[in-house]
């Protein structure tokens, strides 16, 4: 139990919180466009960057959230080539990622790197660099989905009227795409790249179980993922597990611990 | 008497080409679309209903042309308020969370208003279109919950907030039942006859255009053809002031046989 007074844990801890509250914002956003599989493409890419960083020497979150940023950018321009086959273009560009990611990790196999812990997610090694760079990113992500939230809204619910509206729409795709770019760097640390998706996309799917409106919707996206980052940090640290896998299977239960208690209230009513 | 500027000129497209993957949709089109004009918009699958609407709000550029909105090339267009849009009723998904109230609430979030709060006065606009629209009881519910029927309303509710001068409507009732359907063209034609709105309707039923519209298009283009009315209900150029109205256009839609026999004086 001493280990969650020490001080690794409490940043861990501290980040985890942090990445609790966008990661799950920013991901209703894209269940809701059905743009779940952009979290995972990005965050394949984001592994490629990380990879170069060690290669190069230079801090790997910082180049990891460069290839997610500029792979977004690639996502939309790619979404418009194939228009009606959207999906494609985050294929494409997932598999691009591993596929570098690859080639640089096994290009740098000579150096000592813990290639696991940015799959996978680890409270070990999170420093306070990668603290700062985990809060100066939650503060870009809540500064403009609060301040923007009504037009994202509309352009979630309707592309097409949020046009007519004569909002600039293609700015909102490429503002989503890159907020998720940077959440997801912050993220990988702790939770890994393998499974960051997961936090983005699981409270949303719990929300579209129990949410009326879209202002409950924010709101229960929110707490369940605080109540898996936290909850899930603290097992991990406790029963020493990987942290990423156990956040991810507290998501998946609390889910269906939802479906349950929805179907068992149907049944009652 | 009507003096020339009830008349102005809503939407024009002159010379207008448009182009997909090489094949032409719309070649030299010309048309214009007057003040209280109700423009009925019909043709088969793929004869560019939804490009030419794509087109005249600016999401798609002509080859070449030009489309101007209230005389201003769409390039160059800002008063984004003025024009309300009613979407296909399967453009959303039904288990998006999201109410009645903040779907209506939605119409208010133009360019104009970034960065803007919610303030009572929109507030009291919702409740205005709400009410307008007979939905009031149904602002909390899920819009997913709802019949095609009353989803209709509440995208007409979206589209009314803002008092618009235009207002677009993309087959809206697909999917819907014929007595529904039936029910939400005569509150569209009350609408043409008794306020100060100009109509531009997508719709695969040709009867219920022709039986409003007339037997005979204005206009031909290609495998498109453009049924036209125009408004002679109005005699003063007031302004269009639907949000005071709309209280007024609830009770006189209150019993359907009334907006029946209101929208069946053509």
């Amino acid at each position: 139990m001493e280990i969650l007074a020490s001080e690794f844990f409490q940043r861990a801890l501290i980040g985890g919180v942090l990445i609790g509250i966008t990661a799950p914002l920013i991901g209703i956003f894209l269940v809701l466009r059905r743009l779940s599989m952009i979290g995972d493409t990005l965050s394949h890419v984001s592994i490629a960057g990380v990879a170069l960083g060690f290669l190069i020497g230079v801090y790997p979150v910082a180049v990891g959230l460069l290839f997610a940023i500029i792979a977004s950018f690639f996502i939309e321009k790619l979404r418009k080539t194939y228009k009606t086959y959207a999906e494609l273009s985050i294929a494409i560009i997932m598999s691009g990622g591993v596929a570098l990611a690859s080639i640089m990790f096994t290009m740098g196999r000579g150096y000592n790197v813990n290639v696991n812990g940015y799959l996978f997610g680890s409270i070990l090694t999170l420093d306070n660099v990668d603290l700062i760079t985990i809060a100066v990113v939650t503060i870009v992500v809540l500064v403009a989905i609060i301040s923007q939230q009504k037009e994202l809204f509309l352009l979630t619910f309707d592309e097409d009227a949020a046009a007519v509206s004569g909002l600039p729409v293609r700015f909102y795709n490429v503002m989503i795409s890159v907020l998720t770019a940077l959440v997801i760097s912050a993220s990988i640390k702790i939770v890994g790249a393998l499974l960051v998706s997961a936090l983005l996309t699981i409270p949303a799917a719990c929300s579209l179980i129990i949410a009326r409106s879209f202002r409950q919707s924010v709101i229960t996206v929110v707490v369940i993922g605080e109540l898996a980052v936290v909850l899930g940090l603290m097992l991990a640290g406790v029963w020493n597990l990987a942290p990423g896998g156990t956040i991810v299977l507290l998501l998946i239960a609390i889910m269906l611990v939802l479906m349950l208690l929805k179907r068992g209230m149907k049944m009652g009513s | 008497m009507q003096n020339n500027s009830c008349h102005q000129d809503i939407i024009t497209l002159e010379n207008v080409s448009f182009s997909y993957q090489n094949q032409a949709v719309h070649s030299g089109l010309n048309f214009s679309v007057k003040e209280r004009d109700f423009i009925g918009l019909i043709g088969s699958n793929g004869a560019g209903k939804t490009t030419l609407l794509r087109m005249i709000v600016g999401l798609l550029k002509p080859d070449s042309g030009t489309i101007r909105l209230f005389g201003q090339p769409v390039s160059q267009f800002k008063d984004w308020d003025r024009i309300g849009y009613v979407p296909q009723k399967n453009s959303f998904n039904p288990l998006f969370p999201a109410t009645v109230r903040e779907v209506v609430l939605s119409g208010l979030y133009t360019r104009n208003k970034l960065f803007r709060k919610i303030t009572k006065a929109d507030q009291k606009k919702c409740d205005d279109a709400l009410h307008a629209m007979n939905i009031e009881d149904l602002a909390m519910k899920r819009i997913g919950q709802l019949s095609g029927g009353q989803q209709q309303r509440v995208f007409l509710a979206r589209a009314l907030i803002n008092n618009p001068s235009l207002l677009i409507l993309d087959e809206p009732t697909v999917g819907i039942d014929s007595e529904t359907q039936e029910g939400f063209f005569h509150m569209i034609k009350h609408m043409h006859q008794h306020h100060n709105i100009t109509f531009l309707m997508v719709s695969h039923d040709m009867e219920m255009i022709r039986s409003y519209l007339g037997q005979q298009p204005a206009i031909e283009s290609g495998k498109l053809k453009f049924y036209k009315k125009h408004s002679h209900e109005l005699q003063d150029c007031v302004e269009n002031d639907l949000t005071h109205s709309l209280r007024e256009l609830r009770h006189q839609m209150e019993s359907k046989r009334e907006v029946v026999t209101v929208g069946d004086i053509s």
